[in-house]
């Protein structure tokens, strides 16, 4: 049994310690928000958070998250109401969406850590995230939206 | 064969069929079927259905049916946009399901139901009005009855039926029940596009939401009770077959629940991915590689330079090519390559199967639902009406999830019927890139002659690839006299006034399978023809931009694209030091494009894409902010295929496995892109797959500019560009 905290809430998991946290999460506990993309820590589609970090899950076994805290997209906000969320909205970022998940988690800790993030900062802290539908163009407007929203709700 | 006839092979590939024209329109009338669709029906009472495209609850809700795919192209914002032109409800009590599979919600032009060729938009132009219009004219006379006044005197604003003399309201779901009883009108006039309200705005997507919180669902995402999840070994060479399998170790996995052979491979059974995969990874297989073990990407470039030495069957013939040829004052000749490529869509194929001894239900990502169905009936032993497949969204189609052959739907019922439970089978990345049906590879050779001035009056082109059609259910719409329109879509149709022009082509058969790419043959010949343009118009001394101009002056939108494409991009204005320009145009799926890219190469040969500007005339928008969004993705998509991606084979093995071998753009490469549209009467025309073909050739003619090296060749690589690498030209 491996207990860890997903979005919040203690869960417990009786699976091979090996096992990629992806998997834990989409087929033990039924989240499927996280997406699989490659499996090797190549695309992002994967990206949580691990106290407050991104990681890709698809390659974090379960072992490592033990006792600790795992924030998925579905951990985000109850009501679209990240400042990610509302500018991917108001730019209309998604095309298939299936890589989306990761672009938020992985532009989440950028805001977090700088919440006022330039083209450079952004592309680095994005290159590890895959769109084949090519948001790229749209995921950055969308990030420097989010800056100015969060800059609105610290300060409203 | 004319222009006309050589291109859009999906567009054409079917509009002969007796499957189409009579009896789609009559079926999309009838209200029982509209009524069978609703999945989920509302409890508080009936449902106002008139066609199978809408269905009104009398909680307000709208439910819209939408028959193509939503694989990231914006359908599921863009049909409701239409529907809802004439049906007037209320924009925020529409919601989207998906269409069943039934002959109501075929294709206007194709006659299946299905996802392609850049050509929802036009299929449903009109008919997706039309069952507004249908609807609204309906719940306005039931209103009208109730109050016992004339319909024309009554008016719709948001769902809400007003008679203004009067005073009267009603929403359309308290008419429901009245509407239910009324027989559809036999005429249904359509608005003037003078009175357009929601067509042409840039309406926010209606599946954003959904894709921003984790809850939009993909086929990976379906689970069933009781359900386990199957990975297939599948052989190393394209044809081969199992000899023998050993599965004593793989069995040993926990979870692990069922080894067995299908005709496609070895299935691995469990009751989670993750052990599947453990388990195939413990799998021994003895394979029979059979015929194609030989097969190497160096020996099949140079095959298909051989064979394009002679002439192949001939698309076009104008004038005398060949006479033009000897008697010009300047010619030039140059070969393209391309290689195979894989679609790669985020989201894995896969495919949820629930078989039953009578019944059997699927849940996949698809393009290709009428086909699918009837292939999984076929597989399953059961008839058609019998089998209930369920699109879900898709993440990512390209092309890859209207398979001919319906491969990754077939192989699921074929693991379903030794799971003997519901079953999800799983595709690993690696399984996706190794597992064929790719962009055919291609090979182009052209030669132009050259009048004393310097412009281009004779143009040949021999093409050789494999043909995407040939041997499938489809070859009698798309393939004549031996020629795959496919093949030669983008070179066949070429808009510049070349008085002696001629295009051939040479059919390879090879057992590697090939399908449909973002794009098809227009994938190639956009990059192989619009690179030769640029080599021609050097060699006669003209400025690229200029001769294009020159060469389209009986072609007057994809001039009007031209010309705006330059002046927005600043063609001829100077650049920043190190940077190159290229221009390139192309017509597909019955839209015009140009794209101005700006490019610099590093002195170790890494090329910068720094600003594309394209314009694209695509008829009138439906949703210009989707239009936007979907150049700018073809673009990167196109800059990917440019820059980064190929398929390639050793004794007979493809060579690439995931991302770090099949590298996809990134954000750090992705460049800034600016879209003008062209304002437009026209019917709208495909928005998906236009702007893929100009990508490449801008950026290789950019190239050129700035460096004098020519790239004939896909994808482009540093060595051939890094100081010291000899110029081609």
């Amino acid at each position: 049994m491996t207990s860890f905290f997903l979005n919040g809430k203690s869960v417990s998991v009786d699976e091979d310690p090996s096992t990629p946290l992806l998997w834990v999460i989409r087929d033990s506990l039924g989240l499927t928000g996280t997406k699989f993309g490659c499996g090797m820590a190549l695309c992002g589609a994967c990206t949580v958070h691990l106290d407050g970090a991104a990681i890709r899950s698809c390659v974090a076994p379960l072992s490592r998250v033990a006792g600790k805290h795992v924030t998925t997209i579905e951990g985000l906000s109850s009501d679209l109401s990240h400042p990610l969320q509302r500018a991917w909205i108001e730019v209309d970022v998604p095309q298939c969406g299936y890589c989306q998940s990761g672009q938020i988690m992985s532009a989440a800790i950028l805001l977090k850590e700088n919440p006022k993030p330039t083209d450079k900062d952004i592309d680095e802290a994005m290159s590890g995230n895959i769109c084949r539908c090519g948001t790229y163009p749209r995921i950055r407007r969308a990030i420097h939206r989010a800056a100015e929203l969060g800059v609105e709700k610290r300060t409203s | 064969m004319s222009a006309a006839s050589a291109r859009i092979p999906r567009r054409d590939f079917l509009k002969n069929s007796a499957a189409i024209g009579s009896g789609l329109c009559i079926a999309a009338y009838i209200p029982e079927l509209a009524a069978r669709t609703s999945g989920n029906p509302p409890s508080s009472g009936a449902v106002f259905a008139p066609n199978a495209f809408v269905r009104i609850a009398p909680d307000e809700s709208v439910t819209i049916i939408a028959n193509h795919s939503e694989m990231g192209q914006g359908v599921y914002t863009s049909l409701p946009m239409l529907l809802n032109e004439e049906l007037e409800a209320d924009w925020s009590k529409i919601k989207v399901e998906a269409a069943p599979v039934n002959a109501a919600y075929n294709h206007t032009a194709y006659g299946l139901q299905m996802t392609g060729g850049s050509t929802t938009t036009p299929s449903e132009w009109e008919r997706f009005r039309k069952m507004g219009a249908m609807a609204r004219l309906m719940l306005v006379d039931a209103a009208a009855q109730k109050w016992n006044v004339p319909a024309s005197e009554c008016t719709v604003e948001k769902g809400v039926v007003l008679h203004k003399s009067s005073g009267r309201k009603a929403t359309y779901g308290s008419l429901v029940a009245a509407a239910s009883q009324l027989r559809p009108p036999a005429d249904i006039p359509l608005k003037d596009p003078k009175q357009f309200t929601l067509i042409g705005k840039p309406v926010r997507r209606l599946d954003t939401p959904s894709k921003t919180n984790g809850t939009a669902q993909f086929g990976l995402d379906v689970r069933l009770p009781g359900m386990l999840f199957a990975l297939v070994a599948r052989p190393p060479v394209f044809g081969g077959k199992v000899v023998s399998f050993d599965a004593s170790e793989a069995l040993k996995i926990k979870g692990v629940r069922v080894v067995e052979q299908i005709p496609s491979g070895v299935a691995v059974i469990a009751t989670a991915f993750w052990p599947a995969k453990l388990g195939r990874e413990k799998l021994k297989i003895t394979w029979d590689d059979g015929e194609n073990a030989h097969l190497s990407t160096p020996q099949m470039i140079a095959d298909f330079s051989k064979q394009s030495a002679s002439p192949g069957a001939v698309a076009r013939k104008t004038g005398d090519p060949s006479a033009a040829l000897s008697s010009a004052a300047k010619s030039i000749t140059a070969e393209y390559d391309v290689p195979y490529l894989a679609h790669a869509m985020m989201e894995p194929l896969n495919c949820v199967v629930d078989l039953r001894a009578d019944s059997c239900e699927l849940w996949t990502g698809t393009q290709f639902e009428t086909v699918d169905r009837a292939n999984a009936a076929k597989t399953a032993g059961l008839a058609p009406d019998k089998v209930k497949l369920n699109t879900t969204l898709l993440g990512g189609g390209f092309g890859r999830r209207a398979n001919v052959a319906s491969d990754f739907v077939v192989e699921a019922v074929h693991v379903a019927k030794v799971a003997k439970a519901p079953v999800k089978v799983i595709w690993t990345r690696e399984d996706d890139l190794a597992g064929g049906w790719y962009r055919p590879m291609w090979h182009d050779r052209f030669a132009a002659g050259l009048d004393a001035s310097g412009n281009p009056i004779a143009w040949t082109h021999t093409i050789v690839g494999q043909s995407i059609l040939t041997g499938t259910a489809f070859e009698p719409y798309g393939v004549k006299d031996g020629i795959d329109s496919a093949s030669v879509e983008g070179a066949a149709d070429l808009l510049y006034g070349i008085p002696n022009l001629q295009v051939d082509l040479h059919t390879p058969k090879i057992d590697v399978p090939v399908q449909w790419w973002r794009s098809v043959g227009h994938s190639h010949t956009g990059f192989s023809v619009e690179s030769f343009f640029d080599e021609v118009a050097h060699a006669g001394g003209k400025d690229t931009c200029e001769l294009r101009r020159t060469l389209l002056a009986s072609q007057p939108r994809m001039l009007a694209v031209l010309n705006l494409v330059a002046e927005k991009a600043g063609w001829g204005k100077p650049l920043a030091p190190g940077r190159g320009r290229g221009i390139a145009t192309h017509f597909s799926f019955d839209s015009y494009v140009a794209q101005v890219i700006e490019a610099s190469v590093e002195k170790d040969g890494t090329v910068r894409v720094h600003r594309v500007v394209c314009a694209v005339d695509c008829g009138r928008t439906v949703n210009p902010d989707i239009v936007k969004s979907q150049m700018e993705g073809g673009i990167v998509f196109g800059l990917t295929a440019a820059l980064k991606t190929e398929i390639t084979l050793e004794n007979g093995r493809v060579q690439q496995h995931n991302f770090y071998d099949y590298p996809m753009l990134r954000m750090f490469e992705s460049p800034e892109i600016e879209v003008h549209i062209v304002p437009s009467e026209q019917s709208p025309t495909g928005v998906g797959e236009p702007s893929v073909p100009p990508v490449a050739p801008a950026l290789t003619n950019a190239i050129f500019a700035v460096t004098g090296k020519r790239i004939r060749r896909l994808p482009i690589r540093a060595s051939d560009l890094a100081a010291g690498s000899e110029s081609k030209s």
